[in-house]
């Protein structure tokens, strides 16, 4: 049996809703988006409902704790399709245990979703980490980023209680939406870029007078911090994935 | 003006730069003014040198003038190089700047001594003052005591730093005296000694009274260098171990020695600085604090130095055959720890994915641990069966030939003849 769905956490949750409805014996969930019909499986597309999505939620939320209730918002941020069809498993094998079903690391599913997690969470970390704001002549902290995983919804706090007197813009140039802190509140934002514009290095034109001074400065800093005789690229490079570099001041030429 | 704040920079970062410390782990600070800064549990790294190390903190002095002369220092008096100093404020810019834009997660400020020491501990004191009141500032702050400085204002200081440190520098007070004279152990202890006090004192109050400010909250940390004079593994390992029991601290930091100078009672310049040494060390630092094995078990008269070739909890384990194998199902959590190629996440998982079955070998691969190291000393539900047992320098040969030294390409210590 394969259930489809409109790849919303919502969604997922209504499939075990669903599923539990009908038990239809062993189900795989995919999201609609990708799926490719088989030609002797059945399938039942699920209509997201938030009401029964919300009952499933109330039932996890008695089923585990705060640090499992955050795995499992995380592997659905990873975005990935396998995820979520293990996050369904997931779902319904908890509510056919007892309580601390959960723990059971020798469960494909757990150790799955502890897997995703973790992935999640080091993308997030790595976000707190390589951000690196611009202080625009405006007065806004400007970054945009483009991480593997969707993870502003879960650096937000991080920035929001960090930079409390200071406005700030990060921008998911990958899912094309962002965050705006104005001083009191943090709000989901959309940005119109005027075409060939350049996202993530805004000219010095739109910069403060300051911003070019202290950039220099910490380009000068990161050399000077370095020793040569200790030099390890390999290990440079498992800290600091090529990938992120676009990101960092310190790695720009110039 | 920006072309003299930047020399200034180069100067005192590259200075600054033989501390190795960077954490900025364990700090408690909330943004609870609307200022800026809130301490992040576990630290941020927030990038890394090409050395490979962490790069937490503006890690600077406030000044390379310094009135001692110190053989392994490159500050020390007798040494030409270009000296410079910041003033307080230039240092405040900095910090607040970068930690802005998030560069840095904060402040790791040191200095060498000008003047006397409590000239020199009272510039360090107004830099956090002037960053925790008239900042607003609640990001990191690691300060260098400085040895000598008068208990007030070491008091003082540690009510806005989170992190407070001194060098032991030497890992005896033998080599200590051989290439700093001036200097000795009992420098450090002392006020080592009152900072602890001091956080005890503080811990205590804050049961009793509800608004107790914050003392030093991520505690105190040291550093060893490694390698410029002779001592061996064990007096380092002993050292350390001594100065976690008698001062809690958090950290011991072990410093392969870069060479720096030409004076003959140390490695010459030019010869590699003791990574896979270091490496050694740290795990072994690890094992101590982490994997609940004592100093003695792993360092001791018929050991004074740890294995080049593996690591130390392999060689303790070759070193005991007598324990294993180990029944992972059955096995308790302090024995689970000490398997080599297990560590502690896989333990923790272990103990708890076992009360749902007995665990499997396929299992054990996905919880992450390291099968073919661990496989040598453990049993689980399908362990094949073993008809002989093999003595532990063999396990040795078997984990040695599968796997490859990380630091042989860089290991140019090593002779080669052929």
């Amino acid at each position: 049996m394969i259930y489809t769905f409109d790849g919303s956490l919502p969604g997922i949750l209504t499939a075990v809703f669903e599923w539990f409805e009908r038990k239809p014996g062993k189900t795989v969930l995919q999201p609609s988006e990708i799926f490719q019909p088989e030609a002797f499986a059945k399938c039942f597309s699920v209509v997201t409902d938030s009401e029964k999505a919300d009952r499933v939620w109330a039932g996890l939320q008695k089923k585990l704790k705060k640090d499992w209730l955050r795995k499992f918002y995380c592997s659905y941020l990873s975005e990935i399709p396998e995820a979520y069809n293990h996050l369904f498993q997931f779902t319904i094998y908890l509510f056919q245990n007892e309580k601390g079903a959960e723990n059971n690391y020798g469960n494909e599913h757990v150790i799955a979703l502890a897997k995703y997690a973790k992935s999640v969470e080091r993308e997030k970390h790595r976000m707190e980490a390589f951000i690196r704001f611009q202080h625009t002549a405006d007065g806004i902290f400007y970054t945009a980023v483009d991480p593997d995983f969707n993870v502003l919804p879960l650096i937000s706090n991080h920035f929001k209680n960090r930079y409390a007197d200071q406005q700030w813009v990060i921008y998911d140039l990958k899912r094309k939406y962002g965050l705006h802190y104005n001083l009191l509140t943090v709000e989901e934002i959309t940005i119109q870029f005027t075409d060939g514009i350049n996202k993530k290095q805004p000219t010095s034109g739109l910069m403060d007078e300051k911003e070019e001074l202290y950039s220099i400065l910490w380009k000068d800093y990161f050399k000077s911090a370095n020793i040569v005789a200790r030099k390890n690229t390999k290990l440079h490079l498992q800290h600091v994935p090529k990938r992120y570099w676009k990101y960092l001041t310190e790695k720009q030429l110039s | 003006m920006s072309d003299r704040i930047r020399e200034k920079l180069n100067i005192l970062a590259d200075a600054a730069k033989y501390d190795v410390s960077c954490s900025s782990s364990g700090g408690t600070r909330k943004n609870d003014n609307k200022g800026v800064g809130d301490s992040h549990a576990s630290g941020i790294c927030h990038t890394y040198t090409e050395d490979g190390r962490c790069v937490s903190l503006l890690k600077i002095l406030l000044t390379n003038h310094c009135i001692y002369d110190c053989l392994f220092c490159v500050s020390r008096k007798s040494n030409d190089v270009k000296r410079a100093a910041f003033t307080v404020d230039e240092v405040v810019e900095l910090t607040m700047n970068f930690y802005r834009r998030n560069y840095i997660e904060g402040l790791f400020l040191s200095s060498g001594i000008f003047k006397n020491a409590d000239f020199t501990m009272e510039r360090l004191l107004l830099v956090c003052k002037k960053l925790r009141l008239e900042q607003r500032y609640n990001g990191y702050i690691h300060l260098k005591t400085i040895p000598g400085a008068s208990d007030e204002l070491i008091k003082e200081a540690g009510l806005y730093a989170d992190r407070m440190s001194i060098n032991l520098e030497m890992p005896t007070e033998a080599g200590l005296k051989l290439l700093a004279p001036e200097k000795s152990h009992a420098d450090v202890i002392k006020p080592l000694g009152f900072v602890q006090q001091n956080i005890v004192q503080f811990a205590a109050d804050k049961k009793v009274i509800k608004h107790v400010p914050k003392f030093v909250p991520a505690g105190q940390s040291t550093q060893m260098v490694i390698g410029a004079t002779p001592e061996s593994d064990k007096d380092i390992m002993y050292t350390a171990n001594a100065f976690y029991k008698n001062f809690a601290l958090k950290r011991v930091y072990y410093s392969g020695y870069v060479p720096i100078s030409n004076d003959s009672r140390m490695p010459i310049l030019g010869t590699q600085p003791p990574l896979l040494r270091e490496n050694r060390l740290y795990q072994t630092d690890w094992l101590m604090r982490f994997y609940g094995f004592k100093v003695q078990e792993l360092l001791n008269d018929a050991n004074p130095n740890l294995d080049v070739d593996i690591d130390p909890k392999l060689s303790w384990a070759i070193r005991n055959m007598q324990h294993f194998p180990v029944d992972i199902n059955k096995a308790d959590y302090r024995m689970i720890l000490r398997i080599p190629g297990i560590g502690v996440m896989s333990a923790q998982k272990i103990v708890q994915a076992r009360k749902f079955g007995k665990l499997r070998i396929d299992q054990l691969k996905k919880i992450g641990v390291s099968y073919n190291r661990a496989k040598h000393f453990i049993t689980c539900a399908d362990s094949p069966y073993q008809l002989r047992d093999y003595q532990g320098t063999q396990i040795k040969a078997f984990i040695m030939a599968e796997s490859q030294s990380k630091y042989l390409k860089t290991d140019s210590n090593q002779l080669i003849l052929f």
